[in-house]
């Protein structure tokens, strides 16, 4: 097998993109991903290293130099087949996750040049799965256990399919009008497209799994009720992100103020980016208040939506900035504008209770702090002023209340997420499971993935159903340290 | 889809709906809502429920046409269908044995103060009816509340039936009675809650007003409802509807209830030059 040039390329090879200024009007898709060529260029980059440190930077630790041998072989069934078996959303994946702070970080070839390029190649193969329906009809032989899966997010979904091709039946309670969680609320279609969340959760019903949308457990049905009338043997809770945190400046109730979450919601849920129904509410000149993955999307969507003028606001530098490097970079192409280092003190409003300015200090850094980032502290004298029309918070999240204030016997910390055993994510009451972002706070696709698999093998061995092999290392579902990127 | 088995018009821009939707029915408590979403594209439409018939496996709806979703779903009839029905949402008023306890309603707030009586009654408290109305063409199920109240006092601003005066009015004149109240529940627009909580709050009467705030998703997640109460921000979607009166900061949310009235006008009337094309035959 002749897999490799003579020299090997320092460099990533680039993915082909929409140019800016021209994706900056529409929600298009951005990154276009790798032509069967590229990608065959960027796999032969791979050393296939015997003892690969990338896998053990994947949450659910990918079989990494596996799949990319398959590929720079041609043998794309069995790169997607190896994909699949440890993600259930590869082309999913290969789009949203931070892959420089987890697998790419670790590839030696980072040392003398850049990594391989591993989420791009994850990306490719998990399209050409998506597009051939490759995602195999496993004939499970039905066990007869019936489990409800609360929210069809990525928690929920990976559950469902370990579940599905265990033999299990599954009905997934969706709250929304829409099926896929943070998938289709959250993250934007440039980003994401919406034909890839679809054909996963065609995937998905093709395995069998029911799912009933404008559900909202706890309200229509309890857990209590899941469990004793409904007849199911097991519930996994996976309801993802809560309310939105604000800072408590003055000023915040005023018009034009608003979460990531609700401008997100109203553009993409409510298909604002369509001219739905529902109003959107953004004016001419929008900030944006941190700079996370969740921050960038609403400043790029507030372009695509017609804003004139877009300013994330972020008080360290973006050197701490959570976000993923591709969308920094995306960003500052399409002219989104930054202003580190920059602390929001107050919001002014005219009149009529509408918001027409930010006031806010210029911030320096200090000592590290838990989190290992440089801690900002306020310049003295250093207010200033910038215009807007509309602000929005992308600060992050705290713990959705609904299914915890219905479930009497459930255990929450102090911030109201559920206590679960790490190995198989039971919560305090037996039979119910629970992971992702209910658990965990605000983290990325990935670790929700990883801990709706590592629940479905907790609810298999509490059904009786686990089979010895497949118990242990096998499925390499071990708890990962939580990543930075949001 | 969600049949529509009765519709019955109260007034030019106020109807009922009653909705085939057991499983909802079946969990809904008094003070809770619910959302409707007619069609693709459609809005999430959050609407407090008026009614819940468990054995018929209905909830009952009472809308007012206050913008361009509304107006469209005052379109529908009995025997139709709609895409999306959501709900119970929200927590349910709390209701405990009382021994006097005086509810408010005005306008289309009347309607969902019904099942807030009901379950009142059930626990045996004593209550006093308060209904306000514009005028009497306006008025509706005042049988109903008759039935349930040891007193009903219906108010018409016009004095065209009932008592001429505001609800507030009718409070002030039950609180001066020799019935001693022990809680207040006010259900209208924002400004007649307020007054209603500026009546009692000298008195020290608990009193709760059951908040509209602007939503989206009506599941806790987008924070479009906040209101703050005390200084503390809480959301009307999770933490409420009700919310105490006396703390409720009701001059924001009433700046706050005006956020897309640029856009509301605009899309009633993008709406209304479609269905007028429609009617002529140039779209369909």
């Amino acid at each position: 097998m002749e897999r490799r040039s003579k020299t090997i390329l320092r460099q990533k090879v680039a993915m082909p993109e929409a140019p800016a200024l021209e994706r900056r009007n529409g929600f298009q898709e951005v990154s276009l991903g790798y032509t069967p060529e590229l990608a065959k260029v960027e796999a032969d980059r791979c050393l296939l290293c015997k003892k690969p440190l990338c896998v053990p930077g994947c949450p659910v630790a990918i079989d990494i130099p596996g799949f990319i041998r398959q590929l720079s072989d041609g043998n794309l069934p069995a790169a997607y087949e190896i994909l699949k078996r440890s993600n259930p959303l590869p082309a999913v994946c290969g789009r949203v996750c931070p892959q420089e702070t987890q697998c790419e970080v670790k590839c030696v070839m980072g040392r003398k040049g850049e990594p391989v390029a591993i989420g791009r190649l994850e990306r490719f193969v998990g399209d050409w799965g998506v597009a051939h329906g490759a995602a195999e009809e496993v004939e499970a032989r039905l066990t007869g256990k019936k489990v409800a899966i609360v929210g069809s997010g990525p928690a929920g979904i990976a559950c469902a399919q370990d579940l599905a091709r265990a033999g299990v039946a599954v009905t997934i309670y969706e709250a929304l009008h829409e099926v896929g969680g943070v998938l289709v609320y959250g993250i934007p279609p440039f980003r994401l497209p919406r034909k890839i969340v679809n054909q996963e959760i065609e995937g998905l019903k093709r395995l069998g799994v029911r799912i009933e949308r404008n559900k909202v457990i706890g309200k229509i049905f309890t857990i209590e009720q899941l469990l004793h009338t409904k007849g199911f043997d097991a519930v996994f809770i996976g309801t993802g992100a809560g309310l939105p945190k604000f800072m408590g400046i003055p000023g915040e109730h005023l018009n034009g103020v608003m979460s990531a979450n609700e401008f997100l919601t109203r553009v993409n849920l409510m298909h604002g980016y369509e001219k739905a129904d529902t109003p959107i509410g953004m004016g001419d000149s929008v900030i944006v208040i941190g700079a996370g993955n969740t921050a960038l999307d609403a400043a790029r969507t507030a372009l695509r939506m017609g804003a004139k003028e877009v300013t994330i606001v972020y008080r360290r530098t973006e050197k701490e900035s959570p976000a993923r490097l591709e969308e920094l970079r995306h960003a500052t192409e399409e002219g989104i504008q930054f202003c580190w280092l920059t602390q929001p003190v107050r919001l002014h409003g005219d009149v009529n209770g509408s918001v027409v300015a930010m006031e806010c200090l210029r911030m320096e850094l200090g000592e590290p702090d838990l989190s290992g980032r440089r801690s900002p502290r306020p310049v003295t004298g250093s207010e200033f002023r910038i215009q807007a029309d509309t602000v929005i918070y992308a600060l992050g999240t705290v713990a959705n209340p609904i299914i915890a204030r219905s479930t009497p016997c459930l255990k929450v910390n102090q911030q109201g997420y559920l206590e679960i055993d790490p190995q198989t994510q039971m919560t305090s009451i037996p039979g119910v499971f629970a992971g992702g972002d209910i658990v965990t706070g605000s983290a990325t696709v990935i670790l929700a993935l990883g801990a709706g698999r590592r629940a479905a093998q907790g609810i298999l061995q509490y059904l009786g159903l686990s089979r010895e092999e497949e118990r242990g290392e096998g499925h390499g579902l071990t708890m990962p340290a939580v990543s930075r990127a949001g | 889809m969600f049949l529509i088995l009765k519709k019955e018009v109260f007034a030019p821009d106020t109807f009922l709906w009653e909705v085939a939707a057991p499983e909802i029915a079946d969990a809904a408590e008094a003070g809770q809502f619910a959302m409707v979403r007619l069609k693709e594209g459609g809005e999430r439409i959050p609407l407090t429920i008026a009614d819940f018939d468990r054995e018929r496996g209905t909830v009952t709806l009472v809308v007012k046409v206050v913008g361009r979703s509304t107006e469209e779903m005052a379109t529908y009839s009995a025997g139709e269908r709609f895409l999306d029905f959501i709900g119970p949402l929200g927590a349910p008023t709390q209701v405990k044995g009382k021994n006097h306890i005086v509810l408010v309603g005005g306008g289309l707030g009347v309607a969902p103060l019904y099942p807030i009586l009901r379950s009142f009654k059930e626990l045996g408290s004593g209550t006093t009816t308060i209904l306000g109305f514009r005028t009497r063409n306006q008025i509706f199920w005042e049988e109903r509340f008759r039935l349930l109240s040891n007193q009903l006092l219906v108010m018409t601003e016009d004095g065209s039936y009932g008592r001429h005066g505001t609800t507030i009015d009718a409070l002030r004149f039950i609180l001066s009675g020799e019935v001693p109240v022990d809680e207040v529940m006010t259900v209208g627009p924002i400004g007649m809650m307020q007054a209603v909580a500026e009546v009692t709050r000298p008195l020290k009467i608990p009193t709760f007003a059951s908040m509209n705030s602007i939503m989206v998703d009506g599941i806790g997640m987008c924070g479009s409802c906040r209101i703050t109460v005390e200084g503390k921000v809480l959301f009307a979607c999770v933490d409420g509807p009700d919310m105490d009166a006396h703390k409720v900061d009701f001059e924001e949310l009433k700046v706050r209830q005006n956020r897309f009235k640029k856009e509301e006008i605009a899309s009633l009337k993008k709406y209304r030059g479609e269905c007028a094309l429609k009617k002529e035959g140039r779209i369909f």
